[in-house]
């Protein structure tokens, strides 16, 4: 995976310590808490839209305004709510999530990992991962 | 395309099938020449199986939408929406929806972790060999069947836009479509490809857009108006409402629930759409592309929306029927209404133009999975050089073509969009909850990938084979007999939540303790792009 020449892959031991430190873990439940929920949202809504479809038809043939009917509106909200929760994420994670995962990426390569935990940094590169 | 056909029943044939191979034949030239100036630059591995890693975020979104909008989407939705109202708009919701999996969960990860294939990011911290075999065949299932239904689609599409309806000349056309797949795939690898997508997609916006725009504009751009004359030439209020299609009992019910789940859970499992985010340089460019890819694919769906109960209104349920092609001639029934033969022409070689780019991203992704996969980390043990394994490559893809060509041939006349929906039923059920899971599950092992791949693939392709699809129903494949039990017409249902299970029950059960730091540098590696991205500026 190093096809941009990096003078220092970071080691094993780089990784597991950064897997364990605050920063890392600060990064991760940013992620999930925004992903997660999210998530949770979107498949209720559209398990919810469905649901309607198939048992509550005459609830989604209301009509409300001329021919256009609720299943048509809620079908449509289902395009709105998509698109606003991708806009919503994009945002979010260029302002939460890219600063942090800059920074990892930054003490990563200088190595800065490992050193923490007093272990001495192994000089060897890791192999590449095919 | 200098290619004598058969002489056509020209009775039955809607425009003037001579405009249309030409325009058709335009759209060869021209991405002919894109294809073979990409080609110049294409000589390492990364280049023929990323495109070299150099495209942007907005470019690989627009790919993204022509590899996903196939010819199923076009014809197949407006013909649904046409004919079965508002249960057709149901498909596309599930369609678009799909990309928030893609977009939350999936695209970024995936960008940091692999290089090339789906099993790059599934064996990472797992044992490659059981791993990559599994996730190559599921690979190698989920493409086949989509390349079957692209290839039958083309057979289809000709008999109504070329005034082709004889076997032989459909057959040939196949040929056609199968040589230039081939072609474009050799000369241009995925950057060639890229691109005959990326022209694909602007072609397949901009028709669709201005035939929405002209339909509209029939009805004095009130959508309402629309609606209600669709609902006085069907004669049929209940066109508007949902339960045209899946109303009718409570299997039928069920099945839709079981389609919607399949639907929302298989795009992002999907080989070919996956091996996408693999072309462009960075994760963040890799969510660009999502985004561009979710503005491209809603708008597409609901310009369908409009463009299905446009052809209800002014063509009605018996014309579109009683048309060459049937349900599938919605769309072109409606252009040739529009503007006639011209707009027809246009179209049709949207449509063409359409079923080219996703065999090609099909056949390319194939291709790297056996050549990546099997052949260099399996049978040569990550030991083979990028070299050898280019020539794996391209010679997979003439297989791949030969082979789809025959099965396009054998599969004529067959569902498309049963195909497709068995693709992704497949690609849920079997590539899904693995990604999913050794992405965020720390406990994953590999008998929890082995048991959750082969379990969906099995469970999900054994329960079509013994589902009203295969047998015992009125449009079933085979006719007179009847050995289904299962009630359902697609899986997902059952096999995603069983291969879901699978995998959680066989990683928990897995004496083999995985190494947790791969698994750490897995996890580090996925959310902060380290060794995949330029680095950071000191």
């Amino acid at each position: 995976m190093s096809e941009h020449p990096s003078p220092a892959e970071p080691t094993a031991e780089d990784f597991v310590a950064a897997q364990r430190s605050p920063e890392f873990e600060s990064l991760r439940s940013t992620h999930r808490k925004f992903v997660v929920p999210m998530t949770v949202f979107f498949l209720v809504w559209f398990a919810l839209y469905v649901l309607l479809s198939i048992y509550a038809t005459d609830f989604m043939s209301i009509q409300v305004i001329g021919n256009v009917n609720l299943g048509i509106i809620l079908g449509l909200l289902q395009f709105v709510t998509t698109f606003g929760i991708t806009g919503l994420y994009v945002a979010f994670a260029n302002k939460s999530l890219d600063p942090q995962a800059r920074d990892l990426r930054a003490t990563l390569e200088a190595g800065d990992f490992a050193g923490r935990n007093g272990a001495a940094r192994p000089g060897s590169t890791l192999a590449e991962e095919a | 395309m200098n290619v004598m056909l058969p002489a056509a029943e020209a009775t039955e044939t809607v425009g003037t099938p001579w405009l249309n191979m030409l325009i058709f034949g335009a759209f060869v030239v021209v991405t002919m020449v894109v294809v073979l100036r990409a080609s110049k630059y294409t000589s390492t591995a990364a280049d023929y199986f990323a495109g070299g890693r150099s495209f942007s975020g907005q470019q690989n979104g627009l790919a993204i939408a022509g590899d996903y909008l196939s010819a199923a989407s076009f014809l197949g939705i407006v013909g649904a929406i046409a004919l079965q109202g508002y249960d057709g708009f149901l498909y596309s919701i599930g369609f678009l929806v799909a990309w928030l999996v893609a977009l939350l969960l999936i695209a970024e990860p995936l960008r940091n972790t692999g290089k090339f294939t789906m099993a790059d990011v599934l064996s990472f911290r797992l044992r490659q060999r059981p791993v990559r075999i599994a996730a190559a065949t599921s690979t190698l299932c989920v493409t086949f069947f989509y390349l079957l239904a692209q290839m039958a689609g083309a057979g289809a599409l000709v008999s109504l836009l070329m005034g082709i309806h004889s076997g032989w000349g459909q057959s040939l056309v196949i040929v056609v479509v199968g040589s230039l797949m081939i072609a474009y795939v050799l000369i241009g690898g995925m950057k060639g490809t890229t691109w005959v997508q990326i022209i694909k997609a602007c072609l397949l916006m901009t028709g669709v857009g201005i035939m929405t725009i002209w339909a509209l504009a029939l009805f004095g751009f009130n959508f309402s108006a629309m609606l209600g004359e669709a609902v006085d030439v069907a004669n049929n209020a209940a066109i508007l409402e949902p339960g045209l299609r899946y109303g009718e009992d409570s299997i039928t019910k069920l099945d839709f629930l079981s389609l919607g789940m399949a639907l929302v859970f298989g795009a992002a499992g999907l080989p070919h759409v996956l091996m996408r985010f693999y072309t462009v340089p960075t994760a963040k460019e890799a969510r660009v592309s999502v985004v561009w890819a979710i503005a491209l694919i809603g708008l597409f769906y609901l310009f369908t929306l409009v463009l299905g109960f446009a052809a209800a209104a002014l063509i009605g349920e018996e014309r579109i029927l009683s048309a060459p092609g049937g349900v599938n001639s919605a769309a072109p029934l409606l252009a040739f209404e529009l503007g006639g033969s011209v707009l027809l022409g246009v179209i049709a070689a949207v449509a063409f133009a359409t079923i080219l780019a996703v065999v090609a991203g099909l056949a390319i992704t194939a291709s790297a999975s056996f050549a990546h996969d099997i052949y260099s980390n399996v049978i040569k043990k990550g030991k083979s050089s990028g070299k050898e394994e280019l020539r794996v490559a391209k010679i997979t893809v003439v297989v791949i073509g030969i082979v789809s060509i025959l099965g396009g041939i054998g599969a004529q006349g067959q569902n498309v969009a049963f195909l497709v929906a068995l693709a992704f039923a497949v690609a849920a059920s079997a590539n899904l909850p693995t990604i999913l899971y050794s992405l965020y599950w720390r406990g994953f092992t590999t008998r929890g990938a082995v048991w959750s791949m082969y379990g969906g693939l099995i469970i999900s392709v054994g329960l079509i084979i013994f589902s009203p699809v295969m047998s015992g129903a009125e449009t079933a494949m085979i006719a007179g007999v009847d050995f289904a039990w299962f009630p359902l017409t697609n899986p997902g249902l059952v096999s995603i939540p069983a291969s879901f299970l699978l995998g959680f029950i066989g990683s928990k059960t897995d004496p083999y303790k995985e190494d947790l730091k791969k698994q750490a540098e897995m996890e580090v590696r996925s959310m902060t792009g380290v060794g995949a991205e330029a680095p950071v500026q000191h």
